[in-house]
Formats: C-alpha cells, structure tokens, sequence
C-alpha cells in the first residue's frame, strides 16, 4: 500500500468537526455513508442530525484537488421520544443511512435510529416564480381593484436552497432495537433489522411491513443469540445475509419460504474447542457484514479480524485479516471498560480489492487483497496539512519499543474509529473519528 | 508492510508449541480470562450467554414516567444553555410580563459542528 515502487499512499484532504477535546454527546458521528456516485457523502451523529456533504468537482486540469466535499444539506432527521410502555428512551442516535439510487432530479436516503426509518427527499431548489398577479412579491395580497392587467409569472433563477423533507416514516414494526437497513437491488423494497427480527418493507407504503426473520425464542430464557447485521445481496433480489453475535452468517432466499427463519446457507468457522474462553463468543460477534460490489464475497468484522467469505463456502473464510491481533492479551480490561462490545464496521474500495475498518487511538487498517499488505494509517490533526501523505503507524505489541511506535498500552481506547466509507469509484475514504470526519484520497503522482 | 501479521504468528506458533509441549502456559486469551475470574469471581460461566443479551436487548435508560423523563431532559437543557440575566426573576415577580421582558426562547435544535 505504502512503499516504493509506485504504490498507492494516501493524503488527507479535508477534515469536518470541531477542534475542541470536549465532545458534546450529540457531536458523536454514528454514520457515515457515501451515495451511489459519490458525490454525495452522508454522517449521522448521536443527536439525530443528518450532514450531507457534496463533491464540487474542481478544475479537472488540476489533479492535486480532485475532490472538496462541502455542505449540501443538514437537517434534523430523528428527535429523542419516550416509549411510555417501556419507561424507556428511545436515542435519536441515527444508526444507519442507506441511499436510495438516484431517479429523478432528488435525493432520497433512508435513516433510521433505534425504532423508526424515515425516508427523506433531498431536492434542489435554483429558480423561483416572480410576477404573481394577486400578490405582492413579499406575500401580501393585493388590493383586486388595484389590478388592472394580467401577466405571467416568470421563473427567475435564485441562490441555490437544498431542501430536505421526510417523505415516508416507517414507525412501530421494531420492537427491539435496529442494527441494519439495506435497500434491495429492485430499488422497490427495503429490509430492517432488530435484534431478534428482519422486516421487509416496500418503499411506498409505511404502515404494513413483512416480517421475513424471526429469531425469537418463545422462552427468553432460552436465548442464545442475536442479530447484529442484515444486508441485501447487490445484484439478486432475492437474497440477503445476516450476522449473528456467536459469529455465524446466515444467507437466505426469500423465494423459499415466507419466513426465512430456516437460512439457506449458514457461514460459520469451525472453532477449535480447547481455545474456547470466556471471551471466545464475546469478540467473535459479526460487528458488521457487508457484500462485495461484485456480490462474489461478504466481509464480516469481528472484534479482532476481518473475513472474507466466498458465498460459495460455507465451512470457512476465504481469507482472515488481523486488525489488532495485540489486543487479545489485553481482553480482560477491554471488557472491563466495555470496549470489548464496540462495533466496528468495515468497507470495500470500489473494485473489491482492498478492505479497510477502524481500529483504535485513531488507527484504520487496509488490507490489499491482491497484494496481500495490509497499512495501519492515522486520522488526526496532526497530520493535516492539505495533501500531507500519511506515515503507516505500527503498534508495539510487546518487548522492544522501536522508534516511531506506538506501545499497546499508550494506544487511546475513547480514539475509536468505528465508522468508515470508501468512494464506489475513486481512491476516496471518510473515515470518522470520535467527532470529526476525515477525508483521505490517494496520492496523485 | 505490516508486523502486525507477524505478531499474529507470533502468537498463534506460540500457542500450538504450547500445546504441542504441554506446558503449563496458557494463551492469551485464557490467561486474560483466568484474570477476570479473580477479579469478579461471581462472573457467571455463561459467557456471552442470556444475560449479557438480554441487557443489550433492554438498552437504553429506564425512567419511572414520562414525567421523569421530562424533567431529566429539562435539567439536562439547562446545563447546556447559558442561564439567563437574573433581572428575568425581577421583574415577573413584580408585574405581568409582557414579551419584551421575557428572555429569547433559546433555538432547542442546534446544528451540527460538521457543518459549521
């Protein structure tokens, strides 16, 4: 990845977010997502916002600034509620964002927060009508014996207004809390997941949603797992994955039966039963799945690796990537201040050759398939000054300290980067930190 | 590029040797587990298990009501806006307020730092 020879290096670009060390709660980024094109990226954070934010395409003779991101759009997409029934919060944390592929001259995403996905329209407005005749241009009405001649309006062009609407709220189909969203490949219908439930929906209709997965045991006493992610295949309609927290994947078709309670394919690594502690279930949880472009392969993220699967065998991963394998002596603390259940979430570059997922101290890690290397980069201030190329870290994991490393135990665990995006095209990566996002592109030699 | 790779092999041959020599020495993992045992020797032998799932399913701050939950969001509102001019105490204590004596209603929404 980094090196000599010609191979990729990757510079920051930008870097969005306040610089202060006090993170208000409702700063706290929990998505982050970029849409079909690229040009639009979308955050999420804690207090419910939405920012989306625009690539303006600089001079194409100027290589070195390909791409800004800027402001587009911000709105306030989800707001705290009280389950009375409960007695308990509902977060207006967004949880995901899924865009919907483009149609018409809108833009339509999907977020959602714990219990309820809205879909939201965001539509340009650059002209205005001027010349009514029954009005005046600040909105009063005329007085009608004052007119005396009739005209047409015209449409006049006005700075640009982005303006974002919530076309459909999809409401009270959840009773426990949604991980996942994931569009269909027919563009029609959608699927959202719970801990314990996978719901199909159609994109026009709100008040009636398919229940397609249903884990639930009828004694809760008798649980045993949960779903942590669901995501449709890109291409065949028909079929979707979801991850479990004992660390197996489940592929289904929807064409076998109306609930997909009995999976098609079951992807599980067989485990070898004198390593088992108790921390062996714990951080082999699937944080996140997420098919390949192609739809060949899925990735899953565990606490401590990344997989690649070939849907095509089941019995174990293609290939395994260690992300920090150096946290595995350090389980015990990790539990105790709960960083054990952090959820990490991993992508694929646009041509499913490199994988990338965050780590922590502001650490990401990338891994190139093809080449078989793997780079530990950084996201901090420090290293951005425009263009500045960023220096692979590496983490001591014991013993002698080399100069420029980092001992495990300086690593910041409240550094978590938990959220990345990749471009669906271009060398291109948002990669978010606690409260600021970062853009990163490669090097343009 | 990466050591990282290589301390993972470092640490997997060093637990097949472990095996293989059947030592006492245990991997990582078993010996971070044999410390939280001693620290919290209740610690169920159900990892993982039903009740560590049930509090991820039940997540989120339990209130006693809604009032509760109003108030605890009222003070939580208060904290994080400046608090207004004492006068404001002044002068409804002493005649009607009209609109012009009341503070500004501060805007509920604030908007995001990313995009500022």
């Amino acid at each position: 990845m980094a090196g000599p020879g010609g191979d990729m290096q990757w510079c920051f670009s930008q870097v969005k977010g306040a610089i202060d060390d006090d993170v208000a709660e409702a700063d706290i980024i929990s998505t982050v997502e970029f849409n079909h094109t690229g040009e639009l990226l979308a955050t999420g954070d804690k207090g419910g916002r939405v920012v989306i934010f625009q690539q303006e395409i600089e001079n194409k003779n100027l290589p070195q600034f390909r791409s800004e991101y800027n402001v587009y759009s911000t709105f306030q997409s989800h707001e705290p509620e009280f389950d009375y029934l409960k007695s308990l919060e509902i977060e207006e944390k967004i949880n995901k964002i899924r865009w919907l592929p483009q149609k018409n001259a809108a833009q339509f995403l999907l977020s959602t927060n714990d219990k309820t996905i809205k879909l939201w329209k965001i539509s340009e407005r650059d002209k205005r009508p001027e010349g009514y005749n029954l009005k005046e241009e600040d909105g009063r009405y005329k007085d009608p014996n004052s007119i005396t001649s009739l005209r047409v309006p015209v449409l006049i062009p006005m700075d640009l207004m982005v303006e974002a609407s919530p076309r459909r709220v999809f409401a009270n189909a959840h009773t426990y809390h949604i991980n996942s969203i994931s569009v269909n490949s027919d563009e029609e219908t959608y699927l959202s997941a719970d801990d314990l439930r996978i719901n199909l929906w159609n994109l026009e209709i709100t008040d009636r949603s398919f229940n397609i997965v249903d884990i639930k045991p009828a004694n809760m006493e008798e649980l045993t797992e949960v779903i942590t992610a669901a995501e449709f295949h890109p291409h065949q309609c028909n079929t979707f994955v979801y991850s479990s927290s004992k660390g197996t994947i489940r592929l289904c078709d929807m064409r076998a039966s109306a609930l997909c309670d009995k999976q098609s394919k079951l992807f599980e690594e067989p485990e070898d039963p004198s390593n088992r502690s108790f921390f062996s279930e714990i951080i082999s949880s699937i944080s996140d799945v997420k098919f390949s472009h192609n739809g060949r392969y899925m990735m899953t993220r565990d606490y401590l690796s990344v997989k690649i699967w070939d849907l095509n065998m089941e019995n174990r991963p293609v290939e395994t990537y260690q992300v920090h394998e150096y946290l595995r002596s350090k389980l015990c603390s990790l539990y105790e201040n709960d960083c054990i259940f952090d959820k990490f979430e991993c992508c694929w570059n646009g041509n499913d050759s490199v994988v990338m997922t965050g780590s922590y101290n502001n650490f990401f890690r990338m891994f190139d398939r093809g080449q078989r290397r793997d780079v530990t980069l950084e996201a901090s201030r420090e290293n951005s000054k425009p263009m500045q190329v960023l220096k692979p870290r590496k983490v001591c994991a014991g013993g002698k300290r080399k100069k420029d490393e980092i001992s495990v135990d300086s690593l910041d665990f409240n550094k978590k980067i938990l959220h990345t995006a990749w471009h669906p095209q271009d060398n291109i990566i948002a990669v978010a930190t606690t409260n600021n996002l970062y853009i990163f592109q490669d090097k343009v030699n | 590029m990466s050591g990282d790779n290589e301390e993972a092999q470092t640490v997997e041959e060093t637990s097949v040797e472990e095996k293989d020599v059947q030592d006492k020495v245990i991997s990582p993992e078993k010996s971070e587990e044999a410390k939280l045992k001693s620290r919290y020797p209740n610690l169920g032998n159900k990892p993982g298990g039903s009740d560590l799932l049930r509090k991820r399913l039940q997540k989120g701050q339990k209130y006693f009501d809604s009032g509760d939950y109003n108030m605890a969001k009222a003070k939580i509102k208060n904290k994080q806006l400046p608090t207004a001019a004492p006068e404001k105490t002044e002068i409804t204590g002493d005649h009607i307020p009209t609109p012009q004596d009341l503070p500004q209603r501060k805007p509920s929404l604030v908007a995001s730092k990313l995009a500022g």
